[in-house]
């Protein structure tokens, strides 16, 4: 059924926003709305994209969020199935206490399965578990033209390799099965150390790789130099049942209640922030941390993306393949250095060769960065202009679900099953990042 | 560990109350029109924490059928802490202005329905000597207005009737709970334009059950609508027939 009135729908970056009718279900036996109008229509979950992949500015939105229930948890198994518009964050909630985990968890815990699914997120332990989508099972698709079909990858192989990662343009999922992992309880070995620069945060990165099941890195970027790449590298595994600490807060602890008229994310506080933040920290630490905390230090602070002001923010997240990724990793974070546009959030990782089930995923073998920026407009544009340069020189891409603004060219280059992929994207399906980055194809 | 009986378990509200009575371990027992949809979410609740969860289809407005449903549900879960009746339907005015058929179904529903219901869940709580029987009203019982005093008059109904059963339960150890939320966003309101006095049913579950926890008698949810609803009702007639509501 249809929602109200078109309402004025914006992703988490605040820098794409627009006008959509927005649909919803009541329960998962429903059949695919009726969309007025002859407009197309895309699947909306909790609305975590970045930029414009979960929008579809002028046409409809089918929220999930009602979608919410649990359908089965087999704790002897490890198996869970629940409806598409379930988060990550009510899965932990019902599977921890009883020593499960998921297989794959990403920077949020409040993006939902179909979300989660549409992506093919990734998370700390990408070299080990691959993507999301390898440790999914089974979903049901529902298409607009009101077939459902259980895709798996036995039954449905084609099916199921286009909606994993396909960005809402198959169709709706409106349930899915997937496998957990054991754990002994919530608490994570957690390691940092400290790293001088670049080429000593790879190369404990790729060693931590084999020890460790979650490595991720925070890079200070704004360090020039002989300093460019500094950071700190974290690496954790889960802990034993014996392991305790402090349970921290969650969502109960501080929020941000409005966007301040200026970003607060500027060079001056960045400035002060990375440097503190990186001589804060000993040459190693080791700590036992709950998971909330190591996964998800961001979900603590509620509408953290309003810090970026009216303007919002980009969020910059490439990979780059092969045996060059270092250099290329070399120059990206020279050129950002370069422009002083400083990033808040730097993270670099390094991905496994697990290959990813989706036609469209994103993770590759390679090495990511990702880095957010305030959105400044012209300057940031042209950096990006330069940032894409290289990319492309590479043979990277970058991630459609941070994404606002990457041109056509560099998505179809990056992603060259997007022609297979066309074969099963609905013709009442589209986004606005959909329209962008194929436009001029 | 609490036993709980949900009439109108599908409904929004009434599932999230049922969620965290559910994340507290309780024993529920689920009734709703739709067999398909009280199913998933009694799978869901037993997901989510539910010491055991019963459940079966019923339309409130066959009053016969009532009395084997409540026998069910009590020996199901072994007696009853907590009743809650949720159900309803918002009734469209305008249709109801041109159908006496509509206007009195719409007054079996949200009315009726929940009288007989009462009538058979007093004397069974009174017997135990405890428990609660929690029922969602609405601000809109307050008072009539032009936009939807088909609905507003059955709210008001259940609202007085509620009233006088509390009278008569009071000294047997029973509370009555009668529940005005307001503005709140579910399925029952999709076609309406959200403003700021939305509420979420989660945020209208949480003050049901902290209501049945500390015993209270009537609630407005959120709040803040107790004293706007005080406005309303002190408005003279001859200047409330000229508002537009």
């Amino acid at each position: 059924m249809q929602r109200g009135p078109p309402r004025i729908v914006s992703s988490w970056g605040n820098v794409a926003r627009g006008e959509h009718r927005v649909y919803g279900f009541s329960s998962r036996f429903e059949d695919f709305p009726d969309i007025s109008g002859g407009c197309t229509v895309l699947p909306f979950g909790n609305g975590r994209s970045y930029g414009d992949s979960c929008l579809n500015v002028g046409g409809a939105l089918l929220e999930t969020r009602t979608l919410d229930r649990f359908i089965r948890f087999d704790a002897d198994q490890g198996t869970l199935s629940c409806e598409a518009g379930v988060q990550l964050a009510d899965i932990l909630s019902v599977v921890v206490p009883a020593g499960w985990f998921p297989c794959v968890l990403p920077g949020t815990q409040y993006v939902t399965v179909g979300g989660a699914i549409a992506n093919d997120v990734h998370g700390k332990n990408h070299h080990r578990a691959g993507t999301f989508g390898c440790h999914v099972t089974r979903f049901e698709l529902l298409r607009p033209d009101g077939e459902r079909m259980s895709c798996s990858a036995e039954e449905t192989p084609d099916w199921f390799a286009a909606t994993i990662g396909g960005l809402g343009l198959t169709g709706v999922v409106t349930w899915a099965q997937m496998r957990l992992r054991r754990v002994a309880g919530p608490w994570l070995d957690v390691e940092s150390i400290r790293c001088a620069d670049l080429d000593e945060l790879l190369e404990l990165s790729i060693e931590s790789a084999k020890d460790f099941e979650y490595t991720v890195a925070w890079v200070d970027c704004l360090a020039r130099g002989r300093r460019l790449g500094r950071g700190i590298l974290q690496r954790a595994n889960h802990a034993d049942g014996a392991a305790s600490a402090p349970r921290p807060a969650g969502g109960t602890g501080f929020a941000v209640p409005f966007a301040p008229p200026v970003s607060l994310v500027n060079s001056a506080t960045l400035r002060l922030f990375n440097a503190a933040h990186y001589h804060r920290r000993r040459l190693r630490t080791r700590t036992v941390q709950h998971f909330q905390r190591f996964f998800f230090p961001l979900d603590g602070i509620r509408h953290w993306n309003r810090l970026y002001g009216p303007r919002g923010f980009h969020q910059y997240q490439c990979v780059i393949p092969g045996s060059g990724a270092g250099e290329a990793a070399r120059s990206l974070l020279g050129a950002v250095a370069a422009a002083g546009e400083g990033s808040f959030l730097a993270i670099l990782k390094c991905f496994g060769d697990r290959a990813s089930p989706g036609l469209l995923s994103f993770p590759q073998s390679g090495i990511t960065l990702a880095l957010d920026f305030p959105n400044r407009g012209a300057p940031l544009a042209a950096l990006f202009g330069r940032l894409d340069a290289i990319v492309a020189q590479s043979g990277g891409r970058l991630y459609p679900a941070k994404d606002a603004r990457m041109p056509g060219d560099l998505f179809r280059a990056g992603y060259p099953r997007h022609g297979e992929f066309l074969r099963f994207t609905n013709p009442r399906c589209s986004s606005s990042f959909w329209r962008r980055v194929m436009a001029d194809a | 560990m609490k036993r709980a009986l949900i009439i109108g378990a599908t409904s929004a509200m009434a599932e999230a109350t049922a969620r965290g009575l559910a994340q507290r371990g309780a024993a529920l027992y689920l009734v709703g029109r739709n067999a398909q949809r009280v199913a998933a979410i009694a799978s869901d609740l037993t997901t989510r924490g539910a010491s055991q969860v019963g459940y079966e289809a019923l339309d409130v407005n066959d009053f016969a059928a009532h009395e084997a449903m409540l026998d069910r549900a009590m020996r199901a879960a072994g007696g009853l802490d907590i009743v809650l009746i949720a159900h309803g339907t918002l009734s469209d005015q305008h249709a109801c202005e041109g159908s006496v058929d509509l206007t009195m179904r719409e007054l079996s529903t949200n009315a009726l329905s929940v009288v007989a219901l009462c009538t058979r869940i007093a004397p069974r709580l009174a017997m135990q000597g405890c428990g609660t029987l929690a029922v969602i009203s609405s601000v809109a019982g307050d008072r009539g207005r032009r936009s939807n005093y088909v609905y507003g008059s059955a709210k008001a109904l259940v609202s007085a009737y509620l009233s006088g059963l509390r009278q008569q339960l009071s000294p047997a150890g029973v509370q009555v709970l009668t529940i005005k939320p307001g503005f709140v966003d579910t399925p029952m309101t999709a076609a309406f334009a959200k403003g700021p006095l939305w509420a979420s049913p989660q945020r209208v579950a949480a003050g049901i059950l902290s209501a049945i926890e500390k015993r209270r008698d009537v609630v407005y949810l959120p709040g803040f609508w107790r004293p706007v609803m005080w406005i309303m009702r002190m408005i003279p007639e001859g200047i409330f027939k000229r508002v537009a509501l």
